[in-house]
C-alpha cells in the first residue's frame, strides 16, 4: 500500500493504530449544526467506518473504522456537510483542503444561554471564513461570556463576550442586586454611593450581571458588544498553560484582523524544524519576544477607543 | 364621536398635541431586554404612532408616570430646603383597559385615602388617557376574571387595523374638532375588548386571613428569589421608600427623593432596633397576594389586582400569582381541617 500520509493528513484523515484504517474528522466551525447534518454523518459511519462516532474534544465529529481506498468516496459523501456547514473548499468532492488550523469551537451562545453576550457560533463561522483552510497549527475557541464554559484559555485565541452595562440611574430602585450578583458572582465591582450602584471601570469584566439581575431594567447592555482576547493557552507537553489577557474591549472586526496577523507573524518565525511543521504560537513568541509577536498582531488594527492592551505579557504553567 | 385616520393624519395630529404634551405608550428599546440581541417592550416618550406597540403586552406598566421610579422631593442645604422643579408638560398616556382599572385603584390609593398625594396628583391633573383596545389576550392575561377587560373613560380609544389605519372614539372635545377638521371618517367606534382569556382566576368568596396559615406559602421560600420583579412591573403596587442623601462632594447639601419599593425585596420590613417581619420568601408571597385579593378589597370594596399578567410574565422563576390565587381555595380548605 502506498499512501502519502502528509496529503492524508492535510485532508483531514488520520493515520491510526490500525494499520489501513484511518478515520475522517468533520469540522462544525461554532459547535451548533442542523441536525439532519447527523444523519448524513451516520451514514457515512454505517458506510465507509466501523458504525461508530467520536465525538471530538473541539466539538467536530471524527468517523473511525475507515479503509484508506474509501478516502475518496468519503470524501464525496462530505460534500453535503462541508456545503451545509460553509466550509470554505479547494475542490469540490475533495474533501476538507486543510486540517491544522483546528475546528473552532464555541458555547452555545446567546442563542440559547442567558448569560452569554453574543452570539459565539456565528462569530466562530465568520473567523472560519477567514481563516480556513489554513494549515498553521492554530486553535480559536469563543466563549459568550467571562464564565468561559469552553475554556477558551486553553487555546491560542481564546475570545470571551463582554457588555458595557448602561445604567439609567432613575430607574433604579436601590434593591441592591446588582451590587450583591456582582460581588458574589463576579468581581465585586460594583458599590452602593447614595444608594445607588457605582461600578469601577477597571474592575468591570462586562460579564452583564447586573443586567441580567436588575429587576427594573436601570441597567441594560451596550449597543455595541465587546471582547476579551486571551492568548496562547495551550495543553501539550513541554509548558502547558492558561491564556493571559492581551485586549479588554475589543471589538469582532480587530479580533479577525489580529488573528490573521498572526499567521504573518507565525510563517516568519516558525521554526523550519518545527516536526510535522507543527509548533504552537506561544513557542514561538517566548523565543521572539512579546513585544514582536504585539507589533506583527496589531499591524492595521484599530481598536475602539475603551479598549484595553495588556503589555507586557506574562505567562504561568507547569514546566517540564 | 367615532373616527378612521390614517396614520398621516394621526401622526399630524400627535405633533399638535406634542407643544403642550408628551405622548407616552408602549415601545420598543432596542437591545434593551435583559439577554443579549433581545428588545424590552415598556413605556416611553413616542415622537410618532408607528412607535407604538400593539401587538405585544409591555414588560413594565405605566405607572412611572404618575408614581417616579425615583423622584426628588426637594433639595436641601444647611438652613434651607427648595422643592424639586414642577414637572412643565402635560402627559398623554396609551394604556390598555387593565391598565386604565389599575389606575382607578392609584387614584382611590393616592387621592382619596386620607388627604390627597400632593405630588401624585400634580401629575394625574396634567394627563388624559388614550385606551388601546385589545383584540386578543396576550398570555398571563387574566383581566376577564378581574373584571377590567372593559372600560369607558377615557378621553380616546385607539384600534390599529390591519392596513396601518386607526379606528378611533373621541370623547375629548378639542381632540373631536381636530379630528373632524382634518377630514376624517366618522363611523361608528368602540374600542375592541377581550371576553375570555385562556387563564381563569377565581378568587374564593369564603377567603379569609387565615389562609396565612396554609403550608402553601412554604413552597415560595425556595422557588422565590425575591427579586421584586412582580412588583416593579404591576401597575397596582405603589409602594415607595424614602432616600435622604448628601451629595458627596459638599456633604451639607442634598436631596430627599423617593423610589419604588417592594414587598419581595430585602429590606422592605426592616424596623429600628434590627427586626424584619417578613424574612422568608413565601411569608411575603403570602403578603403580597393576599393584598391584592384580600386585605384591598376589604378595605375598597374591589380587588386590587386587575389581572394584566405582567407578574407572571416577567418572573425569572416561573412563579405565577394567578396560579397562586387559584390554589388560595384548597389553602382554606387546608386550614379548615386543621382546625
Amino acid at each position: 500500500m502506498d499512501i502519502n500520509t502528509k496529503a492524508l493528513k492535510k485532508n483531514a484523515f488520520r493515520i491510526t493504530k490500525e494499520r489501513g484504517l484511518t478515520a475522517s474528522r468533520i469540522r462544525v466551525p461554532g459547535g451548533h449544526l442542523d441536525a439532519k447534518y447527523l444523519g448524513e454523518i451516520q451514514r457515512i459511519a454505517e458506510t465507509f467506518g466501523n458504525g461508530t462516532v467520536h465525538i471530538t474534544s473541539r466539538q467536530g465529529f471524527e468517523i473511525p473504522g475507515i479503509p484508506f481506498e474509501k478516502i475518496p468516496e468519503v470524501n464525496k459523501a462530505l460534500q453535503g456537510l462541508i456545503d451545509g456547514l460553509e466550509i470554505n473548499q479547494e475542490e469540490l468532492n475533495g474533501g476538507y483542503p486543510a486540517s491544522g488550523t483546528r475546528n473552532i469551537t464555541a458555547c452555545i451562545g446567546n442563542r440559547v444561554c442567558p448569560f452569554a453576550c453574543y452570539d459565539t457560533t456565528s462569530f466562530a463561522k465568520k473567523i472560519e471564513k477567514a481563516v480556513f483552510p489554513n494549515d498553521l497549527h492554530f486553535k480559536i475557541a469563543l466563549t459568550g461570556c467571562p464564565n468561559d464554559c469552553v475554556k477558551v484559555r486553553m487555546h491560542d485565541f481564546g475570545i470571551m463576550g463582554m457588555t458595557l452595562p448602561q445604567l439609567e440611574t432613575d430607574r433604579c430602585v436601590s434593591c441592591g442586586a446588582c451590587v450583591k450578583a456582582c460581588k458574589k458572582k463576579s468581581v465585586e465591582a460594583l458599590k452602593s454611593v447614595n444608594y445607588r450602584p457605582q461600578r469601577d471601570e477597571r474592575r468591570c469584566i462586562g460579564c452583564g450581571e447586573c443586567v441580567l439581575n436588575c429587576p427594573n431594567a436601570a441597567w441594560t447592555r451596550s449597543k455595541t458588544k465587546y471582547y476579551r482576547l486571551t492568548l496562547f493557552g495551550r495543553t501539550g507537553k513541554k509548558n502547558p498553560r492558561l491564556g493571559e489577557d492581551f485586549i479588554k474591549w475589543a471589538d469582532e472586526d480587530s479580533i479577525i484582523k489580529i488573528i490573521l496577523n498572526t499567521y504573518d507573524y507565525v510563517k516568519e518565525y516558525i521554526d523550519p524544524s518545527a516536526p510535522g511543521g507543527k509548533e504552537h504560537i506561544g513557542y514561538i513568541v517566548d523565543r521572539t519576544g512579546f513585544e514582536e509577536f504585539k507589533r506583527w498582531a496589531l499591524r492595521d488594527v484599530t481598536l475602539p477607543e475603551i479598549a484595553e492592551v495588556m503589555t507586557p505579557m506574562y505567562w504561568k504553567g507547569i514546566k517540564y | 364621536m367615532g373616527f378612521h385616520v390614517n396614520n398621516t393624519v394621526l401622526n399630524t395630529i400627535f405633533e399638535t398635541w406634542q407643544t403642550e404634551y408628551n405622548i407616552y405608550a408602549p415601545r420598543k428599546y432596542p437591545d434593551g431586554g435583559r439577554f443579549s440581541d433581545t428588545d424590552c417592550i415598556r413605556y416611553g416618550k413616542i415622537d410618532t404612532a408607528e412607535e407604538i406597540i400593539f401587538d405585544k403586552k409591555s414588560e413594565y406598566s405605566f405607572k412611572e408616570f404618575l408614581t417616579p421610579v425615583s423622584q426628588t422631593l426637594f433639595f436641601f442645604t444647611e438652613g434651607e430646603t427648595k422643592e424639586a422643579d414642577i414637572p412643565q408638560r402635560k402627559a398623554i398616556i396609551f394604556l390598555r383597559s387593565c391598565d386604565l382599572h389599575a389606575l382607578k385603584r392609584l387614584d382611590d390609593m393616592y387621592l382619596c385615602n386620607g388627604p390627597a398625594d400632593y405630588y401624585y396628583s400634580r401629575l394625574r391633573e396634567n394627563i388624559k388617557i388614550v385606551l388601546m383596545g385589545c383584540e386578543h389576550s396576550f398570555e398571563n392575561c387574566f383581566c376577564v376574571s378581574m373584571g377590567t377587560n372593559r372600560s369607558s373613560n377615557y378621553d380616546m380609544s385607539i384600534d390599529r387595523q390591519a392596513d396601518g389605519t386607526y379606528l378611533i372614539d373621541c370623547k375629548d372635545a378639542d381632540w373631536e374638532k381636530q379630528f373632524a377638521a382634518a377630514g376624517c371618517v366618522q363611523q361608528e367606534v368602540s374600542p375592541s375588548y377581550v371576553t375570555e382569556n385562556s387563564i381563569t382566576v377565581t378568587v374564593p368568596e369564603n377567603l379569609t386571613a387565615e389562609a396565612a396559615g396554609s403550608k402553601m406559602w412554604d413552597d415560595y421560600d425556595s422557588r422565590c428569589i425575591n427579586c421584586g420583579r412582580c412588583n416593579f412591573v404591576c401597575p397596582t403596587c405603589t409602594c415607595f421608600t424614602m432616600q435622604d442623601l448628601f451629595y458627596s462632594e459638599n456633604g451639607k447639601a442634598g436631596e430627599r427623593r423617593r423610589v419604588w419599593a417592594s414587598c419581595m425585596v430585602d429590606g422592605f420590613t426592616d424596623v429600628a432596633g434590627g427586626g424584619s417581619c417578613r424574612q422568608k420568601n413565601g411569608q411575603r408571597m403570602r403578603f403580597k397576594v393576599l393584598h391584592k385579593v384580600l386585605d384591598y378589597k376589604q378595605r375598597n370594596g374591589y380587588h386590587m389586582c386587575v389581572g394584566c399578567g405582567r407578574c407572571d410574565d416577567i418572573c425569572p422563576e416561573y412563579i405565577s400569582f394567578s396560579n397562586c390565587v387559584n390554589r388560595l381555595q384548597d389553602a382554606i380548605m387546608e386550614v379548615k381541617q386543621n382546625d
